[in-house]
């Protein structure tokens, strides 16, 4: 983890509000794993102030590059699509806890389940298990066909479902209408009430999520990302989503 | 003597500069980025008597230039922090400030007798001003009687010099650190946060799950710059000045004031070197501004020319 001032490479709109940066610097490397974030300042001044979490999408180790894939929401997302080539992004990463990407062996077949701007941490984590040999299936849920990006990226991995939730491109719906085959791992990231309904999968496979919370410090020290424990009759148990997640196996906290 | 070295009671500082009370935990996280012996102090996360998980989240929202938190107080309590916290940080060369927080005035009473023990523990700074608890806290601090009562008493059992944490949310800051005074602290800081809130304009519902919490950051500085320039006036014990402080002119204009060391709160979410980097940066100011040493600062904006030249050296 470090502070690194990258310089951006390429900024391009890939589908409605969603965006693709590439930066680079030399301490990008293999310690950026998949499932990891960086906490990224946008704009130079005070306002915005905090930095925005955003997951690693891809690295290229060797070329010392990082890319990410963003939703222009807010102010900071808005000033970050504006910028151009050349431009100094100050980010702090690599940071939190990824997936489990060394436990899986050959042979073994992985889902990855990613729901609206929650798929880009699918993209690195998919290339990753793919060299490793194992067997990847990917199903990620857009709102329409306006906001679907990175179907020909994944597909070099394995196959891949595309679900809308208003039905204008691939299947009609929810990603978890999409799931009846079995795996040994199923990996997801997207909004709340998706991951709370990944959590009963627990029965066919492992389960592994990743976590959104709003952040303060990004590195642990501000407890601003806390989630309870599940099962702590305490209630005073917790994890922090920046520095003991984002990733979490399914049963571990509270959704 | 170092031209940042600053005598304050309880506190021989190598320099003026410290992290502030739940910006930095108990700074294991920012050990990471750089040696804590930097730093002049270390203001540690309140401790309470029991472990506390705080608020519900979201616990924090953006506005311009500062953030609302409404962390709640969470923390180890104070067994935990007796055996595990403070002896990580004794490793350290660096003087501890320690942040005791409590809903009734024997939970201050308490805490203060036991953690004032510690040996690294060189002060500390009765947390009478957290606007994010539903009881103790903030009613401590906005009422002189109840803000004297708890200095008072926590002044009687303490090894170590007291220092009390002032709110802003009041209407009248200089009748409260009169009556904290009189009560026996040996120094103030200030301020803590101011209370606020966002609506989510989606939801039509408070951003923050509590609801309300306490605005920080760079929005917040000419609020405790003006709070310092009347306490300081009025009060003959030192205050550590904090809100909003990013740069060493921060730290200058809050010496201007009144301040007699600063505290650095958000700003170390922006930018994990912000105080090494204020630290390096201040001889230089130093040099711009003509001076040798900082406490020349103290108080300059209010202070009359005579006084100025009595207290020079
Ligand atoms: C671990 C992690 C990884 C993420 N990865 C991505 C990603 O790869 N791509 C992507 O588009 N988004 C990602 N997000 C969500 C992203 O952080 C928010 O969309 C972004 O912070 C919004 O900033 P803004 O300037 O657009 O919005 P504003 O409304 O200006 O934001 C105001 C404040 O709220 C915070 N905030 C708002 N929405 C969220 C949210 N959903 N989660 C956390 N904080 C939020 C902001 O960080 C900021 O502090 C991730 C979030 C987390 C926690
Ligand atoms: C996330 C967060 C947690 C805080 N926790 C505490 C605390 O436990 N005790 C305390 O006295 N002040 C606490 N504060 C207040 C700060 O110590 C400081 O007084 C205030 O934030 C103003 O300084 P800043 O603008 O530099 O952040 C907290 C502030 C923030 C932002
Ligand atoms: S964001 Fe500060 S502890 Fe997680």
């Amino acid at each position: 983890m470090n502070q690194l001032k990258t310089e951006l490479v390429s900024q391009r709109q890939i589908a409605e509000s969603i965006y693709e940066a590439i930066v680079y610097n030399e301490s990008i490397d293999e310690s950026f794993k998949p499932g990891q974030f960086v906490h990224v300042k946008a704009g130079g001044g005070s306002d915005p102030l905090l930095r925005r979490p955003i997951s690693i999408c891809h690295v290229e180790p060797k070329k010392h590059l990082l890319t990410m894939i963003y939703r222009a929401e807010g102010k900071g997302t808005n000033l970050l699509k504006s910028e151009v080539p050349g431009a100094v992004i100050d980010i702090l990463g690599p940071l939190g806890n990824g997936f489990p990407v060394d436990e899986l062996r050959e042979g073994q077949t992985a889902v990855l389940v990613g729901g609206g701007i929650g798929v880009p941490p699918l993209y690195y984590l998919s290339e990753s298990l793919q060299e490793r040999g194992v067997h990847v299936h990917h199903v990620n849920g857009f709102q329409s066909k306006e906001s679907v990006f990175y179907e020909e990226e994944f597909k070099e991995f394995g196959p891949v479902t595309i679900t809308t939730v208003d039905g204008s491109y691939g299947e009609s719906g929810f990603v978890t209408n999409q799931l009846d085959f079995s795996f040994d791992y199923l990996f997801a990231c997207g909004p709340s009430p998706m991951l709370r309904a990944l959590e009963s999968y627990r029965s066919k496979g492992k389960v592994y999520l990743s976590l959104e919370q709003r952040m303060g410090c990004g590195i642990g020290a501000c407890l601003a990302c806390v989630c309870h424990v599940q099962g702590d009759t305490t209630a005073l148990k917790y994890r922090k989503v920046c520095s003991d997640g984002p990733v979490f196996e399914a049963g571990e906290v509270v959704l | 003597m170092s031209r940042l070295q600053i005598e304050l009671p309880g506190l021989s500082l190598k320099n003026p500069i410290m992290p502030a009370s739940g910006c930095f935990g108990f700074g294991r996280e920012y050990s990471k980025f750089y040696d804590l012996e930097k730093l002049g102090a270390i203001m540690v996360k309140a401790t309470t008597a029991e472990p506390r998980f705080g608020n519900p989240t979201p616990r924090v929202a953006e506005t311009s230039s500062g953030m609302l938190n409404a962390i709640g107080l969470q923390n180890p309590g104070l067994d935990e922090v007796l055996h595990s916290e403070l002896p990580w940080l004794s490793e350290f060369d660096v003087p501890i400030i320690a942040n005791v927080a409590g809903s009734t005035i024997e939970d201050y009473v308490a805490v203060s007798k036991e953690i004032s023990k510690a040996p690294n523990v060189h002060a500390l700074e009765l947390n009478i001003s957290c606007p994010n608890v539903k009881e103790g806290g903030l009613a401590f601090g906005t009422v002189p009687e109840t803000a004297y009562e708890v200095t008072k008493a926590v002044k009687a059992v303490s090894s170590v010099p007291v220092y009390v944490k002032l709110s802003p949310n009041v209407t009248d800051i200089v009748e409260i650190a009169k009556s904290v005074e009189k009560a026996g602290a040996d120094g103030l800081t200030m301020i803590n946060t101011l209370l606020g809130m966002r609506i989510d304009l989606k939801t039509s519902k408070p951003i923050l799950a509590n609801g309300a919490g306490g605005l920080s950051g760079p929005a917040i500085k000419p609020v405790a710059i003006r709070m310092i320039h009347q306490v300081s006036q009025q009060v003959s014990i030192p205050i550590i000045g904090m809100g909003g402080v990013q740069t060493a002119e921060d730290v200058v204009e809050y010496f201007l004031a009144g301040a007699s060391a600063v505290a650095v709160g958000t700003a170390n979410f922006v930018d994990p070197y912000c105080c090494p980097t204020i630290i390096e940066n201040l001889p230089l100011l130093l040099d711009d501004l003509g001076l040798y040493h900082i406490d020349e600062l103290i108080g300059r904006s209010w202070k009359t020319e005579w006084t100025l030249q009595s207290s020079s050296r």
